[in-house]
């Protein structure tokens, strides 16, 4: 399965939907997309993980990664996630304690915003 | 016993096909609740995307084995590698997710998330390799 990122702008955030599997095999192609759009100044970025149904612990480091770079240009990054299946992952690696998640775009827009 | 055996280059592009075979061995009756096959998914493409890594270059015309074993009451998978092995207790441990230098690491979460995936996990030198084991137990069977 394909990762898609075709990226759209919320309020000044971008956000980012990826879909498929994220594995070490397809992890380097979101980690290129994230990198790409920080150092080009989109450092308010929101990853849309809704329709991922798969992520391992290489996708979950490109995560963290981009949120480090994100941060350090005074932004942020935060995520959307409502299955269950990649929820559990998160909260198995202590990491929904590092990421903001929303329910939605908007939801995780409005949190960023607080 | 039934035993289902699959042979991969050591190429990471065949974890999706070692999950697929995986999960539908573990899907055979007695199969593995959905939450535990998603649970087995992961734990192999960690210990898999593991075993690929430390394969040996002058290895790289040999297999990565991936073995399982349906056994009446568990499921075990051992995954084989040509690597110099490893003591998985001597991972570094990583930051408190409240610790602010634990964005600093990206990597370390494969072998802590095998531990807390399966009911057990064993790594074994083997030859000139290694074997990492995982057992995710099996529903038992209802009488009709």
């Amino acid at each position: 399965m394909e990762l898609e990122i075709p990226d759209i702008d919320v309020e000044g955030w971008t956000v980012v939907a990826a879909s498929g599997e994220i594995d070490v095999a397809t992890a380097p192609a979101m980690r290129t997309r994230l990198n790409e759009l920080i150092e080009a100044g989109a450092t308010h970025l929101v990853v849309d993980l809704e329709d991922v149904d798969f992520i391992d612990s290489t996708g979950l480091g490109v995560l963290v990664g981009s949120l480090r770079n994100a941060r350090a240009g005074d932004g942020d990054l935060r995520l959307v996630c409502t299955n269950s299946r990649i929820l559990k992952v998160f909260e198995a690696t202590g990491l929904h304690e590092i990421f903001t998640i929303g329910t939605t775009v908007d939801d995780a827009v409005a949190i960023a915003a607080e | 016993m039934a035993e289902i055996v699959l042979e991969i280059p050591p190429r990471l592009d065949y974890l999706a096909v070692v999950r697929l075979v995986v999960a539908t061995a573990a899907g055979l009756d007695p199969p593995l609740p959905d939450s535990r096959l998603d649970d087995l998914r992961l734990a192999v493409t960690e210990a898999c995307s593991n075993a690929i890594k430390a394969h040996r270059p002058d290895a790289a015309d040999e297999p990565v084995v991936i073995s399982c074993h349906l056994e009446e009451d568990r499921f075990r998978v051992d995954i084989r590698d040509r690597g110099p092995g490893f003591d998985p207790d001597a991972l570094a441990r990583l930051p408190d997710p409240t610790d602010p230098t634990r964005l600093n690491h990206e990597s370390g979460l494969g072998i802590p998330l095998i531990k807390v995936l399966t009911d057990d996990v064993t790594f074994e030198p083997a030859g000139d390799g290694t074997i990492v084991s995982m057992t995710l137990k099996r529903p038992s069977v209802q009488p009709i």
